[in-house]
């Protein structure tokens, strides 16, 4: 049985693994190949490495991250951030990531999905959906819940609706589909999963949720109740309150199925 | 010491080279990279990996006249992994864009039917079918990870090893002789993944002394000798 995924994400600024609260207050944390060998050993089912840094400074920096890490951590590898076009996708694959997550960029030009996915399979094409829900017209109970799309690291907003993007991006060839909660994204509130069921119930690619993980119990529901294939974290993670293990016992004790490292032998 | 096992990574433009050829190196086999048949001589295995569409597979393939020598190689008995397009390529055909492959093993590749997500993405469990030294040290049921949305579906039952349920069950990993398929990414599933690649360079090491006609007389085991010569 498809095993759920937890994915712990790494915040990159030039070459090295920063956290900080929204881009602010960044301190360096290390090496994003040492944390992403440490989290694989730990059970981690992928990692994610979400390139801050600005533009202008960018180069050839992240491919190096990419093949250390590569090279040590035999996980699957996703780059988000700053990948504009098909021939820095090559590049970013070619150094050992195996897919890369398009967000602002793809809202900018939609059919970057499209030549990405003719060129290396949807299954490499990530599209991230940065949500916030927007205030209830009608108040009845039962209304369901609309939320649009913000780009920028949440600094614009766009018109698009969250769901229906959603679902044109799977059409556009993303064959996953990152979506983080804007209004939960730091705030150690729980996954907002209305967001995310509104949006796997719909398509039939794999969604990981994203934004506001405050436990293992949050992992849970984020499966449960917003129907995610995967859960991804930072914060809970990098500050070391929960390991990648405690969240698997507390899916396990759900009855979820997950990835058990003891079950590799060794 | 034996020397080491050398085995060629084909690079026909559609993989991600660095976790197969680093994972390769992690279990202790000298790895070189092929991107024409010039690079093949020499080595003591093949390796086809790969992630992408058939037809494009089968074009690079092609362009880089890396076609026959692989047919060659693989009919002449000599060790061969393929791993997830490259192992669905070495079936006759393919139903993603209706392509002929190379028809070492009989059978297609299908779409995965009933999958309730499409891609199949993630860790899935790996359930044997039967022993075999390629699982030498892996659990029943333990999860290696995948990528795909087709599978190949052998014509000969005796070749499978594994199957694996994303919807309905599918192969996921066979073997005839020195050749073997793998539909999951061994370079991608962590400690089990190494485990699986150390048993395939352990099985080659296997096929090489076997060949020299000198298998029995080195006490050295390369470090591997957890595995059985005589499963292949």
């Amino acid at each position: 049985m498809l095993a759920r995924r937890v994915i712990p994400c790494l915040d990159v600024d030039k070459g090295r693994v920063v956290k900080g609260t929204r881009f602010v207050n960044l301190t360096d944390e290390g090496d994003p190949a040492e944390l992403a060998e440490r989290y694989a050993h730990e059970g981690a089912d992928e990692i994610v490495f979400l390139d801050i840094t600005a533009a202008h400074e960018r180069r050839g920096t992240m491919l190096d991250v990419v093949r250390r890490t590569a090279s040590r951590a035999f996980v699957p590898l996703t780059v988000g951030g700053g990948v504009r076009s098909v021939e820095e996708m090559r590049d970013v694959l070619r150094a050992g990531a195996d897919k890369v997550s398009f967000n602002t960029a793809a809202v900018a030009d939609p059919t970057l999905l499209t030549a990405c996915a003719e060129r290396f399979g949807s299954q490499a094409v990530v599209c991230a959906i940065d949500a916030r829900r927007l205030p209830q017209e009608v108040g009845a109970d039962g209304t369901p819940g609309r939320w649009e799309v913000v780009t920028h690291g949440g600094r614009r907003t766009t018109d698009l609706d969250a769901v229906t993007w959603a679902m044109r991006a799977v059409d556009l060839g993303a064959g996953e589909l990152l979506v983080t909660s804007m209004d939960r994204d730091g705030t150690r509130s729980g996954f907002d999963t209305e967001l995310l069921a509104a949006i796997a119930t719909r398509v039939r690619v794999p969604v990981i949720a994203s934004g506001g993980a405050a436990g293992p119990a949050d992992f849970v529901t984020a499966v449960l109740d917003g129907k995610a294939d995967a859960v991804l974290a930072a914060s809970i993670f990098h500050r070391r309150m929960f390991s990648v293990s405690d969240v698997k016992e507390a899916m396990a004790a759900a009855g979820l199925p997950v990835r058990r490292i003891e079950e590799s032998g060794a | 010491m034996n020397a080491a096992v050398r085995v060629a990574v084909l690079d026909y433009g559609a993989a991600n080279m660095v976790s197969i050829t680093k994972a390769l190196a992690a279990v202790g086999a000298e790895v070189s990279v092929a991107t024409e048949p010039s690079e093949m001589t020499g080595v003591d295995a093949i390796v086809v990996p790969g992630v992408g569409a058939a037809g494009s597979a089968m074009d690079h393939l092609r362009e880089r006249s890396l076609l026959e020598p692989l047919r060659d190689w693989v009919r002449a008995g000599r060790p061969c992994l393929g791993i997830c397009l490259g192992f669905q390529v070495l079936f006759d055909g393919s139903d993603e864009g209706d392509v002929e492959t190379l028809g070492l093993l009989a059978g297609r590749t299908v779409e995965l039917a009933d999958a309730p997500t499409l891609p199949h993405i993630g860790w899935n469990s790996v359930d044997l079918t039967r022993q075999h030294a390629l699982f030498d040290g892996v659990a029943d049921g333990a999860h290696f990870y995948f990528v795909h949305s087709f599978a190949p579906a052998p014509a000969d039952e005796s070749i499978v090893l594994a199957r694996t349920t994303h919807g309905r069950p599918f192969v996921s990993a066979v073997a005839r002789g020195s050749l073997y398929g793998l539909q999951f990414h061994p370079e991608k599933s962590s400690e089990a993944g190494l485990r699986v690649l150390s048993n395939f360079v352990g099985l080659v090491a296997a096929a090489r002394a076997a060949s020299a006609g000198s298998a029995a007389s080195a006490g050295c085991s390369g470090g591997d000798g957890a595995v059985s010569a005589g499963a292949a």
